[in-house]
């Protein structure tokens, strides 16, 4: 790690002020990514500036049709908070699948999106029911937010602040994770909306995308047999010593059916 | 006094101290003024140094020293191979110099190029960051079938094909014969993965040196701290032994990779001694991946002939051997005498025939890993006979029953070197069936196709070498020095215990096993008992832990020790009791005149030791109570048994899961049942990691560590596995004193095997015969494509 100066900010306002003033800051959430990227030395930030502090930036609370969670909302809190698992159990059961208990006791909602990991299992929910993500300047639609590898709709000093999660009819989302890391391989997120059925995929490809044919077979029924014979191309899918892209696209569909019949049990 | 000897299933003494973190490794260790040491390693696998320019680097702030291969030329020598092998053709291996700093050419990615000492580990991070060196890439090789081919990269002008040894073992022509009148010929291609250590503690070093006397010492994460003191400060450092402390304090894990010497350990005792301050150096778990000795990584070529009843009549094995850049400390004698000898296993096979070509590549050096060479072996041996079994339509526990070496038969020689003491392996398959409920397994089998899920069991029976080593043979085998062990047992005046052992412990327990064995021989309770180890300083010359020797010949040293302590005391008792020595009895910790009730107690004796009396002769005998054994054993010991193990494919994503595993292990007298439930689960465990998850990784074309992290390189964990049931079984070793054969290893020889015959028997239906390490989600499901056979109805 190189040295750096630390902030810990107590409001958003402030927070803002130390990204105005400074050349190159770096925010820090849970630290799952950015401790492990300084440790190694691969970032030399002039400052780290801590949202830990911004407590109300960790709220989870149910808003109409929508469930809001703050950015800093731990992991660990989303997978135990009794509103989410009431709204979104889907979401509560994907938060309690990230990494290990110490990585949800400390990676963040916000943390996880803004990094957009191609293999992170948050952007598939966001993507999957058709969040809308909110910063300190405007509202960005999901559809929108992630833009490609590790990349974002995000300008360099933008903060998340909250997600908004529309309350889906049913929704489910089922993982192949990476043996090794865990991460997900292919991670497919599947949900009935009020605005329709969406289907969403994290791991398989550099950044999360949706599966329009799949999303028009279930919109016709929503049946895991709606997608008997979907599939999947290999092409521009990723590829590494754990899965060929071949692989990754037969398990696209495979994921694909066993979280629709996940929707359904 | 309730029962704490040989057999008691005694909690370790350790456990308070490890569990509540007091235990005190390396690291932990500070000492005033400190230096820390980094190191400054090749990111390429093969590339000519054209210079280094150590110059910004040197006036970095805080820095006190910047070491190259220049600096310490003729200085510190190169780092020793402690066993040389011999070739078929009666010629040593090509052992070319393995200098501490890479010197011309860098050979894997992770040699070490330069050496920074600094005030502070971030000040000796900045200042490596500084160092410039400059690389002419060269094409690098890292698959050892791609190394032997013509034309393949070359390590090194004057070892031709990359080829270190042509090695070989058994009788090539009754081979043939054998082969000539088989009735089928059964044949196996196979892998055997590379592996990374992975010892939960990295590995570590600091050395401190006095000016006023010369005198060095060097805390290490070591298993064997005599050997390491002979390799690095007699032959790389000329530093005597008198002059040389070697500590290894509490070790968190070695599995092998520890029992090799590091130019680490020598450059940071030498930086100690050259800037008279203390320096330090703590591997990071990414530099471990890249430095610490791997094991396996083999690809062979077997076949077994069969007679019309399927009786093996021989065995022929062709495996080329990766032993990567460098001849590493055992390196070169795990895929060769650790590895030919044990292609008999548990049968009859009589004719032999076993080529082995060790061979150089662009990869970490390979070494011992955890049973070192016989997971190779009994992996080759048992899926081969399997594929046979199949091929000739034989159930796969009858083929194993008709060449099984039957009891009666032991002392077995075997045709390949070795002679077997004793074994009842009838008697550990049939204990592993009935616990494994391997004859109600079609029913297991349904219940699964039920959930769409295939399921597999698979069996080995195997025996292993260890208890390393009797020297004689050892040295015929190439090793360079003796391989005994040594005890010193210290009775103190109030007649409690301690025991110096030249083993060592790294997790094993040897603080309470050593601690039993003396209670039961000596009838002193076992917390009157303490082990100590690990400091050349304190224990007598022993080589430390390795190859499930610690029992076997420490133990055996142990004993032979305290025979000694008996004698001397019944010398005392007889003068005490003033009765002839052959009529003084030692039972029950107590020398009592042969059908008498005159008697003395074991501390009695121990205090007439040491405040003689006037009735002892201190005229013929010396006072004080303490003894040394060295123990050479007169063979090794053969653990041998069956395990079973089951698992379950996911098909639509070839997810393989552990569901069962049943362990029955013919280790010998049991010293504590406690210990060797651990023992074997730890091994099972590591050898489950090979089988479903474990890969080191390169790429083929640059020379890369592709599972350079636990992000990548996939360590088996607790959610992974069932329940492991294990037995043991005791038909007491003839090659020692305590009957011991030893359970440091026996999990990993055979569990690999274990899994990959219950893997393959789980795809059998697709015509699969044969599945590679690891049995991965992805190779699993890529098998079931290659197949392309529909699954013939259940
Ligand atoms: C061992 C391990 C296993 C893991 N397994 C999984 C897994 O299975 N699935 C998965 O999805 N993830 C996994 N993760 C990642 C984890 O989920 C973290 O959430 C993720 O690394 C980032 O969240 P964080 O809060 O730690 O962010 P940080 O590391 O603090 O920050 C990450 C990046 O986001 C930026 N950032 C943080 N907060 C904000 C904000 N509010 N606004 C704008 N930018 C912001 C930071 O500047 C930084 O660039 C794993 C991590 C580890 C270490």
């Amino acid at each position: 790690m190189y040295s750096f100066a630390y902030y810990r900010p107590a409001s958003l306002g402030e927070a803002r002020a130390l990204l105005g003033q400074i050349e190159e800051a770096s925010l820090l959430a849970g630290g799952q990514t950015l401790i492990p990227t300084l440790k190694q030395r691969l970032a030399s930030p002039d400052a780290v500036i801590d949202l830990k502090g911004i407590g109300a930036l960790a709220a989870i609370e149910r808003k109409g049709e929508a469930l809001v969670i703050g950015a800093l909302a731990r992991h660990a809190a989303v997978a135990a908070s009794p509103v989410v698992r009431e709204a979104i159990p889907a979401l509560a059961a994907l938060a309690d699948g990230i990494g290990d208990p110490q990585v949800r006791n400390r990676g963040t909602l916000g943390g996880s999106i803004a990094n957009n990991d191609p293999a992170a299992d948050y952007p598939a929910a966001l993507l999957g029911l058709g969040a809308t993500v909110t910063t300190c300047e405007r509202s960005i639609p999901a559809d929108n937010f992630f833009t490609g590898l590790f990349a974002t709709d995000l300008e360099p000093d933008e903060i998340v602040t909250a997600v908004s999660f529309p309350i889906p009819r049913r929704a489910a989302y089922v993982k192949f994770p990476n043996p090794a890391s865990r991460f997900a391989i292919v991670g497919v997120f599947v949900a009935e909306t009020a605005a329709g059925v969406r289907v969403a995929v994290t791991g398989a490809a550099p950044c999360v995308f949706r599966l329009p044919p799949a999303e028009a077979a279930l919109a016709r029924a929503f049946a895991p047999e709606s997608l008997d014979g979907l599939s999947i191309a290999a092409d521009g899918l990723n590829s590494d010593i754990h899965a060929v892209a071949a692989y990754r696209a037969h398990l696209v569909a495979v994921m694909a059916r066993r979280a629709v019949r996940q929707a359904l049990a | 006094m309730t029962h704490d000897g040989i057999g008691a299933p005694l909690r370790r003494k350790e456990d308070r101290r490890f569990l509540t973190g007091r235990g005190r490794y390396v690291h932990d260790i500070v000492r005033a003024h400190q230096l820390y040491a980094v190191f400054l390693r090749s990111p390429h696998a093969h590339a000519e140094i054209l210079a280094v320019d150590a110059k910004a680097a040197l006036a970095s702030p805080g820095v006190a020293a910047v070491y190259t291969a220049a600096d310490i030329a003729g200085k510190i020598n190169g780092v020793p191979c402690a066993w040389g092998i011999v070739g078929r053709d009666g010629k040593p291996m090509k052992e070319p110099p393995h200098p501490p700093l890479a010197a011309g050419k860098v050979r894997h990615v992770g040699d070490p190029v330069a050496m920074v000492v600094a005030d502070s580990l971030a000040a000796a991070r900045n200042a490596a960051e500084l160092v410039q060196v400059s690389y002419k890439v060269l094409p690098a090789v890292t698959a050892v079938a791609e190394a032997v081919k013509p034309g393949a990269p070359q390590l090194y002008d004057d070892v031709p094909g990359n080829l270190c040894c042509d090695w070989a073992v058994g009788d090539k022509a009754a081979t043939d014969v054998a082969f000539a009148k088989a009735h089928h010929v059964a044949k196996l291609d196979l892998v055997n993965n590379r592996l990374v250590p992975n010892a939960m503690e990295s590995r570590a070093a600091l050395a401190e040196y006095e000016p006023s006397t010369g005198e060095y010492t060097l805390f290490t994460s070591t298993q064997l701290p005599h050997v390491a003191r002979v390799l690095l400060g007699v032959l790389m450092l000329g530093i005597p032994e008198r002059k040389f402390r070697v500590v290894a304090p509490d070790v968190g894990g070695g599995f092998g990779s520890k029992q090799v010497v590091y130019a680490e350990e020598a450059l940071v005792t030498w930086a100690a001694g050259r800037l008279e301050r203390p320096v330090k150096w703590v591997a990071e778990r990414s530099e471990a991946f890249l430095s610490d000795a791997q094991g396996r990584d083999h690809v062979t070529h077997a076949e077994l002939a069969l007679d019309r009843d399927g009786k093996f009549l021989g065995l022929r094995v062709s495996t080329l051997a990766n032993i990567g850049g460098y001849v590493s400390t055992f390196g070169p004698n795990i895929p060769t005498n650790l590895y030919g000898p044990l292609l008999a296993g548990a049968y009859t096979t009589p004719a032999i025939h076993c080529e082995v070509k060790v061979v150089f590549s662009n990869t970490v050096p390979t070494d011992a890993y955890r049973g070192a060479g016989r997971p190779e072996a009994t992996f080759v041996l048992e899926r081969l006979v399997d594929v046979a079994a199949h091929e000739l339509g034989l159930d796969r526990v009858e083929i194993r029953r008709r060449n099984l070496i039957p009891k009666d038969a032991y002392p077995y020689q075997t045709p390949v070197m070795l002679q077997y003491d004793t074994g009842d392996h009838a008697a550990t398959l049939a204990k592993a069936l009935e616990l494994s409920a391997w004859s109600s397994f079609a029913e297991r089998r349904a219940a699964s196709a039920a959930r769409g899920k295939l399921r597999g069991i698979g069996l080995v029976t195997y025996i292993e070498a260890c208890g390393l080593a009797p020297s004689r043979i050892a040295q015929q085998l190439g090793a360079r020095g003796g391989i005994f062990e040594s005890a010193n047992i210290r009775v103190n005046p109030s007649g409690d215990i301690s025991v110096i052992t030249g083993a060592h412990s790294h997790g094993q327990g040897h603080e309470t096993v050593f601690a039993q064995l003396v209670s039961e021989l000596l009838g002193v309770p076992c917390a009157n008992v303490e082990v100590i180890h690990g400091d050349t300083a304190r224990s007598p010359f022993g080589l430390g832990t390795y190859g499930s020797r610690s029992a076997a010949v420490g133990g055996a040293a142990i004993a032979k020790a305290a025979g000694k302590i008996i004698d001397k005391g019944k010398k005392i008792a007889s003068a005490l009791l003033e009765a002839s020595e052959q009529d003084i009895e030692f039972k029950n910790g107590a020398f009592t005149v042969a059908g008498t009730d005159r008697s003395k107690s074991f501390a009695e004796i121990a205090g007439a030791a040491y405040t003689p009396p006037p009735s002892y002769p201190l005229e013929t005998l010396e006072p004080g109570l303490e003894e040394t054994a060295f123990y050479d054993p007169v063979n090794f010991t053969y653990p041998g048994g069956c395990h079973v193990a089951e698992v379950e494919v996911d098909p639509e994503t070839g997810v393989t899961v552990l569901v069962a595993y049943t362990a029955v292990d013919d280790i010998g007298t049991v010293l504590n049942p406690l210990l060797v439930e651990g023992q074997v689960h730890g091994g099972v465990v590591q050898g489950v990691g090979q089988a479903l998850c474990e890969d080191c990784v390169y790429d083929p074309a640059s020379g890369q560590l592709l599972s350079g992290s636990f992000m990548d390189y996939c360590m088996p964990r607790a959610d992974d596995l069932p329940l492991i049931v294990s037995e043991t079984a005791c038909t007491p070793s003839a090659h020692n004193p305590i009957g011991v054969k030893g359970c440091g290893e026996t999990g990993t020889i055979a569990s690999p095997a274990t899994v990959m015959n219950a893997v393959v028997d789980a795809l059998a239906q697709y015509g699969v015969t044969h599945v590679d390490m690891p049995a991965s989600p992805q190779r699993v499901w890529q098998a079931i494509q290659a197949a392309r056979l529909r699954p013939v109805a259940e």
